[in-house]
């Protein structure tokens, strides 16, 4: 009856391994019952994702697109903003470096193009924000509506300047040229070799380090600045933020101006990083699960990092799990990943309550004191 | 007149409370409340804010369980555990803030949630016909197909009562149903009540506005911390009684306090004005004036202007008219200014609301140690903040005033209340205002917290501030303050000095009904 506040390390750690854990149960229970052996399945998976270099390789990749659009997703959520829109946001922000890319590569040297095409891409994401931003804070259109408007907004755009702008004439796909090879970002496996050392190619390139660059970013950003402290003032207490004299109009555009240009840089990893090319659909989805990733990161850098490592290995140990498997299909591994999202994102607290119940149990203190903290 | 007989049916007890009780936490709302409610009668509750009248009229609507006592409605017991057990015991509740649904026609919310069936067709006919019937034996004229957003406040409360009245409520709960009203709205209600009881409707009111008790209503019950004090028969009693019952004859605290040396002017407030977003006059044309040196009380029934006040002053509200000169800089309606802006003008705020606005529950205490002043330099490098010199900051605060643990890094929350308030004027008299805005500074503290946050805001007095202190305790305003100013319906209505004041004649001018020598204010036509 009496429930127990968790204590931190509940809270950090156990809540998301109880999810995981459950959400695995029920994608086993859906495995066994195609016919499949879910034990061998999820190893084939582990295996795929951390079991030989290149995988690695390609976990830590997706994993760089899902720490920028976390990161978008939590800095906002610290104002109380629900940013939705990473997608549209990394979309664009790909379009600002693409453009960067396209005029220049043959012109600047690498080291000028990168800080160049960063600005880019952060300056195209935060527009994409902006707007949706002013319309929430001055004109009190909800966030969650627009943001998701401006995905779909961005996804015509980009449909209709690759068809009639960036397609190369005489092509029949609606992709623009590829860049020159010295506005490359250099992978990983390159960078390696240089030094002697020899590890299987994959997609990871610069941009991983550069995404945990952000992440100490954001880390000091907002509990090491004022304007971080603005920014938590107004999520946690609209009327304390009015009394300080902290608007909370531009907190909300100085948040999403943020939030975009966070997101926007996936477009670093992807058209500078591995496409080297502006095509469709580049984004594929990774702007949406930056939500479930902020969630089960709890908005904190560190654990965005950490939960996008493991989203990562879904997608990387999923793809060699419709290789291994056959009788496993692709979306199959879309349903595990769903059960993934939907036990550790969208259900995060269910089991809060029993696990508050369970320590009321055993801890037995004047417990009448306060009630458990938020999220 | 009151007969606890519940055979006869000349006199049934409509209502009949019996050792009701009620706690939040440690603050007992309700201690064993006895309340006999006559039959087709109009009955009164008063009390100060806090006294606990909501918290009852709560109960008896089921929005809150006793913890204690039995609820017996005409001369039944009736165990009221949700607001459907209440209306189904035929309670209807009419709540200060309007529960309508805007863009829904009055016909609409009147039937929400009491539709005859699955589909809306023949609720709608049914709907109508019986809103007919109400709005013409009850002298009721509501346009029915009208928009909710459409209607001005009046006709919004008789949209309420005509939902209560819908539902077959027999006894009818307002609770604080004049605040929003103009005069002439008042009257009209009153007549709307008067011809209910006619038809044998029990009415209960809730109010602090003595004049509208002797007005309106046959027998008035007195709230003091708590507990029914008294019941009367209202025309066996006076203004005068029930105001003295109702604030209690509190021994006063006494304060050393040497007579003010007031200086010059550091907040003057000309003509001021501030209209809400429903065009009721929250503040109305207010002067005031505070000098160097001297604490002026604002006096008043909470909600009757104060709040806009300090918020005017203080940077988060605009002047809607008039001029407010504070510490050597004017704010008019054309040149508004924000809080932060304020601070730099040398002036503190401490605000009545601790827990929304005095700090931030899920910061440190060290974080809101320095809220409204976080973009100082002393806590801030170019990019990073200090956070030592947050955290040194902070236990200079807590030493100063004893805050309690003193423990900077632990969550605001964590802190008794007394010790909230008490790290909250800590933040803000340590800079060391030339003018300093109080709010409420001890409620919900103990005895203890009271003296040492009374000793320092006559401190700042003695360093030559100006300090303008909002209070609903009485006591407080007579013990602290050198001048009280008295606030109804956003205006002042008096001012004495506290050495003259006394808690009959300050209850009296907050409920409007005496009117001092210093300044002149017509009575509101009954």
């Amino acid at each position: 009856m009496r429930r127990q506040p968790l204590p931190a390390w509940a809270d950090i750690i156990l809540i998301p391994i109880i999810n995981i854990t459950l959400a695995l149960l029920v994608a086993g229970v859906v495995i066994a019952l195609i016919g499949e052996n879910p034990f061998k399945a999820f190893a084939v998976m582990f295996q795929g994702a951390f079991g030989y270099a290149e995988g690695i390789g390609y976990t830590l990749y997706y994993a760089t697109n899902f720490i920028f659009t976390g990161l978008a997703v939590a800095i906002a959520f610290h104002a109380m903003l629900f940013n939705i829109g990473g997608e549209g946001q990394a979309y664009i922000g790909g379009l600002g470096v693409a453009l960067v890319l396209l005029t220049f590569d043959h012109v600047l040297p690498f080291w000028i193009l990168l800080p160049l095409a960063i600005a880019a891409a952060m300056l195209f994401g935060a527009a994409w924000a902006a707007i949706p931003a002013y319309l929430q804070a001055y004109r009190g259109s909800h966030i969650v509506i627009t943001t998701i408007m401006f995905n779909f907004i961005a996804s015509n755009l980009m449909v209709y300047l690759l068809v009639n702008v960036f397609i190369v004439p005489g092509s029949m796909s609606p992709e623009s040229r590829v860049f020159d090879q010295t506005a490359w970002l250099p992978t990983v496996h390159d960078f390696l070799a240089r030094f002697g050392i020899d590890v299987a190619a994959s997609p990871l390139n610069l941009s991983f380090v550069i995404a945990l660059i952000a992440g100490v970013f954001v880390w000091l950003f907002v509990w090491h600045t004022r304007w971080g402290y603005a920014i938590r003032t107004v999520g946690f207490s609209e009327p304390a933020a009015e009394y300080a004299g902290i608007s909370a109009k531009k907190i909300i555009m100085l948040t999403m101006l943020i939030s975009g240009a966070l997101a926007g840089m996936a477009g670093i990893n992807e058209i500078m990083g591995v496409q080297h090319k502006l095509l469709l659909d580049f984004v594929a989805g990774y702007g949406f699960t930056g939500i479930a990733v902020a969630l089960m990161g709890r908005n904190h850098p560190l654990g965005i990092v950490l939960s996008s490592i493991l989203f990562g290995a879904l997608y990387q140990g999923g793809a060699d799990l419709t290789f291994e498997m056959p009788n496993i299909s692709r979306e199959m591994v879309t349903a595990i990943q769903g059960f993934i999202i939907l036990f550790s994102g969208a259900l995060t607290y269910m089991s809060r309550p029993w696990l508050e119940r369970l320590f009321g149990l055993f801890v037995r203190e004047k417990s009448t004191e306060e009630v458990p903290h938020g999220r | 007149m009151a007969s606890t007989d519940t055979t006869s049916s000349e006199l049934t007890l409509a209502i009949d409370l019996r050792n009701i009780s009620k706690s939040f936490g440690t603050v007992q709302a309700n201690k064993h409340v006895n309340l006999k409610v006559e039959a087709g009668t109009i009955h009164g509750i008063v009390g100060e804010n806090g006294a606990g009248k909501s918290t009852l009229m709560s109960i008896l609507y089921g929005f809150y369980e006793a913890d204690a006592g039995e609820i017996y409605i005409f001369g039944k017991r009736t165990p009221i555990r949700n607001s459907s057990d209440a209306i189904a015991a035929g309670i209807g509740m009419v709540h200060q803030h309007f529960m309508l649904v805007e863009n829904f026609t009055v016909l609409e919310n009147v039937m929400l949630g009491a539709e005859s069936g699955a589909m809306l067709g023949r609720s709608i006919t049914d709907a109508a016909a019986e809103l007919d019937r109400l709005e013409r034996e009850f002298g009721l004229a509501v346009e029915k197909d009208a928009l909710i957003s459409d209607l001005p406040v009046g006709q919004l409360q008789r949209v309420e009562i005509l939902k209560a009245l819908y539902r077959g409520a027999r006894i009818l709960i307002l609770d604080e149903p004049t605040g929003v009203l103009t005069p002439q709205e008042t009257d009209q209600l009153f007549a709307i009540l008067r011809s209910l009881r006619e038809q044998g409707t029990t009415v209960i009111i809730i109010t602090h506005k003595l004049r509208e008790i002797m007005v309106l209503t046959d027998q008035v019950s007195v709230m003091r911390q708590g507990e029914i004090v008294a019941s009367r028969v209202t025309s066996e009693t006076s203004r005068e009684e029930l105001a003295e019952l109702m604030v209690g004859r509190k021994v006063r605290m006494s304060i050393d306090k040497t007579p003010a040396q007031p200086g010059e002017a550091l907040l003057r407030v000309e003509n001021l004005s501030v209209h809400d977003h429903y065009g009721v006059a929250r503040l109305d044309r207010v002067s005031l004036e505070v000098r160097a040196g001297e604490i002026v009380g604002i006096a008043g029934v909470s909600g009757n202007g104060q709040s806009e006040l300090l918020d005017v002053l203080s940077g988060i509200l605009p002047p809607g008219e008039g001029e407010v000169l504070i510490n050597g800089h004017t704010v008019t309606p054309e040149h508004a200014t924000n809080p932060e802006q304020v601070r730099s003008y040398s002036v503190a705020h401490v605000p009545e609301d601790r827990l929304k606005r005095g700090l931030v529950r899920e910061f440190i205490a060290a974080e809101s140690a320095i809220l409204g002043y976080h973009n100082a330099s002393e806590y801030n490098g170019v990019f990073l903040t200090k956070p030592s010199a947050i955290i040194d900051h902070t236990h200079h605060l807590m030493e100063a005033f004893d805050v309690r643990p003193a423990h900077p890094t632990l969550k605001s929350a964590n802190f008794s209340g007394g010790n909230q308030q008490k790290l909250i004027l800590a933040r803000e008299m340590d800079p060391g205002p030339k003018v300093l805005l109080v709010g409420q500074p001890t409620r919900g503290v103990d005895i203890g917290a009271i003296e040492f946050i009374h000793k320092q805001i006559v401190a700042m007095r003695d360093e030559g501030s100006a300090v303008l202190l909002v209070s609903g305790e009485l006591d407080e305003l007579m013990s602290l303050a050198d001048r009280i100013i008295v606030m109804f319906e956003g205006r002042i209505v008096g001012e004495v000095a506290a050495s003259e004041a006394d808690e009959k004649m300050l209850g009296l001018m907050m409920a409007n009904a005496h009117t001092p020598t210093s300044t002149v204010s017509e009575e509101v036509p009954a």
